[in-house]
């Protein structure tokens, strides 16, 4: 059965993130990142941030709730039992620190099959509450036996 | 912001320093509680079996992190880290060293272009990575 390919370019309502200091610092635990300015308030302010740091990587935190609705949304119909993340890419701007509000944006960017696999990727774009992008990213999913 | 000294080097073919990581027999439900990502062939080892799966898996998003760690690491800081673009296969295990390892293509006027990989055991867990750092 071929992929379905209609919902290519539909976006999604834009889910608001606040980050917190507690959650970096869960995070940045859990991926053992050492740099205290992900750590340690006084170490992040000492190096000229507001607020201790995300590590690049959090971006799966803030965007994440943003790029679930596309996986289950029937229109795609993505068979998420078969699926695997096949590649991400992220691009970075500014960086996020405690107390940022981030607001992402997820579209479907291509639907696509080959040698009997569907490939699904989506778009997240997320901003700042001063407008300015901090993130993009592009999240490619596999589905087996489509 | 940066206060490190980077250990980025900008000569085509030179290496950055290896990074290696053993993720300890728990790290999955740390990580699904910091990351939200609760499937369950990350912390139930009786699930994963009946899917075919040696047992529980690392999440790919935990192991790019150890890429992005990698980098950052390396360069001093997280804000050098500009871009990264991963490609998931086979999976990764608890409690079995993971090697990132990455060596310079291009110094790209103020970017340099890193080819990284992370293995565990010989497989290639995350591959064809490449990491745009700004120094």
């Amino acid at each position: 059965m071929p992929v379905d390919t209609k919902a290519v370019g539909k976006t999604y309502t834009p889910v608001l993130y606040a980050v917190g200091r507690e959650k970096i610092k869960e995070y940045a635990r859990a991926v053992g990142e050492t740099n205290p300015i992900h750590l340690d308030v006084d170490a992040a302010r000492a190096a000229g941030y507001a607020d201790v740091v995300a590590p690049p990587m959090f971006a799966v935190v803030y965007s994440a709730p943003s790029v679930g609705p596309p996986i289950f949304d029937p229109e795609i119909g993505l068979n998420f039992a078969m699926m695997v993340h096949g590649g991400q890419v992220f691009e970075w701007g500014p960086p996020v620190v405690a107390g940022d509000e981030i607001t992402t944006a997820t579209s479907v960017k291509d639907i696509s099959e080959r040698d009997g696999r569907g490939y699904y990727t989506f778009e997240s774009i997320s901003t700042n509450q001063r407008g300015e992008q901090v993130c993009r990213g592009t999240w490619t999913n596999i589905v087996r036996g489509v | 912001m940066s206060s490190e000294r980077s250990q980025i080097p900008s000569d085509p073919g030179a290496s950055i320093p290896e990074l290696r990581v053993t993720p300890d027999k728990f790290v999955t439900m740390r990580y699904a509680g910091a990351s939200g990502d609760f499937n369950p062939i990350h912390i139930d080892d009786e699930f994963a079996r009946s899917v075919g799966l040696p047992g529980r898996i690392l999440h790919g998003l935990w192991t790019m992190a150890q890429v992005a760690r990698a980098q950052t690491e390396a360069a001093g800081g997280p804000e050098h880290l500009k871009r990264l673009s991963v490609q998931f296969r086979g999976m990764g295990l608890p409690e079995q060293e993971i090697v990132v390892s990455g060596t310079v293509r291009e110094a790209n006027g103020s970017r340099i272009v890193i080819d990284t990989v992370a293995e565990q055991g010989g497989n290639q867990i995350i591959r064809n990575a490449e990491a745009e750092i700004e120094p």
